[in-house]
């Protein structure tokens, strides 16, 4: 049983290699950001799937529900989405000033001007 | 047994899609994927019981991190270049790494156990308490806002933050442009 309760995690597995690949393989800052994100929502899985209890509700107190999904992991992941947002701004804006300032966004040309100016 | 079935299922179209967008090259293309990936997302979070979270992940994942990606992609432009080399070192990174990481998940409690530590160490006394203590039924509003409101006030701090980050970038941007008398 403990092979198949895993799958939930393996599929989030799946997700933060395939995250990881777009980050370490691909050359474009915006799709490397694309790769984070990925990444990132893995995590939200990691958390929230051990929270779930099969034939559970959201955690809002009612009479009629007696089993509850653990409410901390939404907490936290509530909070991790917003603040994933926000640097995704700020990454996004990076990439931008790259672009202004070596008319790309792909690594290997960034990295051969600044070889050429140094 | 349908839950964990539709869960399942949803997960497999989470990683097909994560797949397609690491492969595609075209990144408007992407963009798109990206949007489809956040909804199912949301889908898996509402299967999930996280209702609070999804309609968050609906609303940022799929609506404003759209927009900005859409934006960011106008000002740098869509496609991306050609690997120069076959991408094996990445590849065997990524599968060391996925090997490590479950591994290490053989160390947690499996799916959907009640006995499991996150369900019986402090959320029975907010299920319990929570809705005495604060007069609001919906407990995920409940630990945000009122039992750890500091740190929600911590995270707009954070969202703050970016945001004067990201002003400082863009305004630097255009002034040498309006001097030079550019576009």
């Amino acid at each position: 049983m403990t092979t198949l309760g895993h799958l939930g995690y393996w599929a989030t597995v799946a997700l933060l290699m395939t995250g990881l690949y777009i980050v370490i393989a691909r050359g474009h800052l915006v799709k490397k950001l694309v790769g984070l994100g990925l990444f990132q929502s893995s995590v939200y899985l990691l958390y929230i799937v051990p929270g779930k209890l099969v034939g559970g509700t959201s955690p809002i107190v009612d009479q009629g529900a007696r089993v509850y999904s653990n409410p901390l992991p939404h907490v936290l992941i509530l909070t991790a989405i917003v603040v994933g947002v926000a640097t995704l701004a700020v990454g996004l804006a990076l990439a931008v000033r790259i672009r202004e300032a070596y008319g790309t966004v792909e690594e290997d040309e960034i990295l051969a001007a600044d070889d050429h100016d140094g | 047994m349908t839950e964990t079935l539709a869960v399942g299922a949803l997960l497999a179209l989470l990683v097909a899609t994560a797949i397609a967008i690491a492969r595609l090259r075209n990144l408007f293309a992407v963009v798109a994927l990206t949007g489809a990936y956040s909804f199912l997302m949301a889908a898996v979070l509402t299967a999930l019981d996280a209702a609070d979270v999804a309609m968050t992940e609906a609303a940022v994942g799929a609506g404003i991190s759209t927009v900005l990606f859409l934006g960011a992609l106008h000002l740098t432009g869509a496609l991306e270049a050609k690997p120069a080399q076959r991408p094996l070192i990445p590849l065997l990174v990524v599968i060391g790494a996925g090997i490590l990481v479950v591994y290490g998940t053989y160390g947690l409690p499996g799916f959907n156990d009640p006995a499991a530590p996150i369900h019986t160490h402090v959320v029975p006394r907010y299920l319990q308490d929570g809705p005495r203590e604060t007069g609001i039924p919906n407990m995920v509003t409940a630990v945000l806002a009122s039992y750890r409101g500091y740190d929600t006030l911590g995270e707009t701090t954070v969202v703050f933050t970016a945001g004067i980050a990201v002003i400082a970038l863009l305004r630097r941007r255009r002034r040498p442009k309006d001097g030079e008398g550019k576009r």
